[in-house]
């Protein structure tokens, strides 16, 4: 947090974007292949599909060029199959011949997927999963992320608990690594703070019968409840919770999936309901206005968090590929020049750390009139921990 | 543990477990007198919680959406039974497990084309859209309480059928010795045709009253099934009335093993499935 004023004076250099020119490079005349590794069916299309929309709209914004190269897409249905990962993303890198992968969405094919990109060696953006491994243990020079890590998105959360009043807190979300990460960021800030988390309640993943544990919360009479679910689950949650009554006794916290994305889902039982995130679509500012009118353009619809992470991959790439004019050959100047991208992006001020994750604001929404308002912003430029990692 | 958190478990569980009981019963049908494994069960649960969510934006109105819901759903069950099964029947199992497989790739896809992605709900309708204070802080959706009288008078109803009436023996029959049944010169085919049918409006059903108590999404019929599985092997394949015993028992054990052992939440439900299988191996109520 040292240089962010420095940060800062450089993310505002950057501020009017890329130019769209570039020259190319002799050796590097072919068209630079993305190969894509996202969700297209199942439970995570809708995220797969955003990232997609945002990464292309940058690279439209570009002139549908990067750092002078035509680019070409190697889509790849990664089903969310963890099982399938090693062999996809082998096709990918060995068969396909990409110069970059993007994906995934999904913490545990991105376990499979980094196995992968150990052995080859090949630079890998990930766009949404969390997994706090990506960038601590695993620890690769050629593995990036433009996202956010379970623990970022909660951390913060846990100062904001106490300072509203809370100090004995339940906490419920899914056994499973993804929803224990980020209740234990929560968790590590409250009880910094000096608040006690008096439950932690695990439902087996991915029921969404939450009846018996309503029921328990209500008994237990905590301050608050801090709370991760998504997609279908962060709807049930919400929405029997609302139903049980307890939103008015017991204020329900919880990280910003548990409504991305279902606001309209949620409705009236969304109202009033804090996350803390790294993104909000009414976030006050000229980039996030400028992208989100593009994108409703582009798409006929209002961009969420997902496609802003796909979004920026774009604009990592194109910023990158243009410092080294489309070189592609020359790895070491490449991953160079990934990691000192500086993105003047919708979500704010974005770097990245010396494991390749990003640095950024987490913003404290609250659900006002069924839309996210930012309340304030909960933590910024947070870094995450990364000891695990020496490049 | 107090008695009004008692109590209200038992309410949670008792709901669960009737809910499941809808879902379960079709499956056992069509499993104990067709000999079919239907394993796109759940996804026509989802199907009916999507179609009760389209047809309430489009007419404005749960039960409206409800009433041209289910014939649809019978529509679907007559197709799918007529033009697929139908070639399959003198086949091997493996076949036919194949198909319905093949079938949830069809409907989850199909799911995914007409609805997208996203998470939808369903508002709780009037004049169930009320809730009864439980304890001091703890309220009930009285919604809920509808669902289980809605499941409790079908579960009735099905109970009548198959006791009192001569289509009910035949199922009963069926469910017994298929072939007997049909060297007696009852028409066999009718009888699939009908039961398919009326197994899956029965779990489209559940997923249409489910839709206003949870969230319409993809894939959400899948954890479903395998819990069903677990209760139709229960109460014994075909018996309707063990269903609904395994329904209840499944519902109780998830509620309250969730919070008493809640290290074990996940296994509790197969640790009664092994439990009863070492004591009854075709089910409580074969």
């Amino acid at each position: 947090m040292t240089n962010k004023l420095k940060q800062k004076l450089l993310a505002s250099l950057f501020g009017a974007g890329i130019a769209i020119s570039g020259t190319a490079n002799a050796n590097n005349e072919d068209p630079i292949k993305l190969g894509l590794m996202l969700p297209y069916s199942g439970t995570y299309t809708a995220l797969g599909e955003a990232i997609t929309n945002g990464l292309k709209l940058a690279i439209k914004e570009q002139g549908g060029q990067l750092g002078g190269r035509e680019i070409e897409y190697v889509q790849l249905d990664s089903e969310a199959n963890p099982s399938k990962a090693p062999q996809n993303m082998s096709r990918l890198v060995k068969g396909d011949n990409v110069d970059f992968v993007i994906g995934p969405v999904h913490s545990g094919v991105a376990m499979g997927m980094l196995r992968v990109a150990k052995q080859t060696g090949a630079l890998t953006i990930i766009p949404n999963a969390g997994l706090e491994a990506a960038t601590n243990q695993l620890c690769m020079p050629n593995v990036f992320r433009t996202s956010f890590s379970m623990w970022q998105d909660s951390y913060p959360m846990g100062k904001v608990a106490y300072d509203q009043g809370h100090r004995k807190v339940v906490t419920i979300t899914w056994d499973y690594a993804g929803g224990k990460e980020d209740v234990a960021g929560f968790e590590e800030a409250f009880t910094e703070a000096g608040g006690e988390v008096t439950k932690r309640i695990l439902v087996p993943f991915p029921s969404t019968e939450f009846q018996s544990y309503l029921t328990q919360i209500a008994s237990l009479k905590p301050d608050a409840v801090y709370t991760f679910f998504a997609g279908g689950g962060g709807v049930d949650f919400v929405r029997d919770y609302s139903a049980a009554g307890l939103k008015e006794s017991i204020p329900l916290l919880g990280s910003g999936f548990l409504t991305e994305g279902n606001l309209q889902a949620l409705g009236e039982a969304g109202e009033g309901v804090m996350t803390t995130l790294h993104y909000a679509d009414t976030l006050e500012s000229e980039a996030n206005r400028n992208f989100v009118s593009a994108y409703q353009e582009a798409y006929g619809e209002l961009p969420d968090t997902y496609a802003v992470q796909g979004y920026d991959t774009g604009m990592m790439l194109a910023q990158a590929l243009y410092a080294v004019k489309g070189d592609t050959e020359n790895r070491e100047a490449l991953i160079e020049a990934l990691s000192n991208v500086h993105l003047n992006s919708p979500r704010g001020p974005m770097t990245f750390s010396e494991s390749h994750h990003p640095i950024q604001n987490v913003y404290l929404r609250e659900i006002r009139d069924g839309k996210h308002e930012v309340v304030d912003v909960a933590y910024e430029q947070l870094e995450v921990p990364d000891d695990a990692c020496k490049m | 543990m107090d008695l009004a958190f008692f109590g209200v478990q038992l309410l949670n569980g008792l709901q669960y477990g009737l809910l499941l009981f809808l879902i379960a019963s079709g499956l056992t049908l069509i499993f104990g007198i067709m000999g079919i494994i239907n394993l796109a069960h759940g996804a026509m649960y989802m199907i009916g919680a999507y179609l009760v969510y389209d047809l309430t934006l489009r007419l404005g109105n749960f039960w409206v959406a409800i009433l041209v819901a289910v014939p649809i759903a019978i529509a679907l069950g007559l197709i799918i039974e007529r033009l697929f099964l139908d070639t399959l029947y003198k086949r091997d199992h493996l076949y036919q497990v194949l198909l319905t497989f093949g079938l949830i790739l069809v409907l989850n896809e199909a799911q995914r084309i007409i609805w997208g992605g996203d998470v939808h709900s369903v508002p709780v309708p009037a004049p169930f859209d009320a809730s009864l204070q439980l304890t001091d802080n703890l309220q009930y959706s009285v919604y809920r309480l509808f669902v289980m009288g809605v499941c409790l008078a079908l579960a009735a109803a099905i109970y009548w059928v198959i006791r009192h009436t001569r289509l009910g023996i035949i199922i009963r029959a069926g469910a017994v010795n298929r072939d007997m049944v049909e060297g007696l010169g009852i028409n066999v085919r009718t009888l699939f045709t009908l039961i398919f049918s009326a197994g899956v409006a029965l779990t489209a059903f559940a997923g249409m009253i489910a839709a206003p108590l949870s969230s319409v999404a993809p894939g959400m019929g899948d954890s479903i099934l395998i819990t069903c599985f677990v209760v139709v092997v229960i109460g014994g394949i075909g018996s309707i009335k063990g269903a609904f015993w395994g329904a209840i028992l499944i519902g109780m054990a998830e509620t309250f093993g969730s919070v008493l052992i809640p290290s074990l939440a996940s296994m509790v439900i197969y640790l009664i499935m092994a439990a009863v299988l070492l004591v009854k191996p075709r089910g409580l109520f074969a």
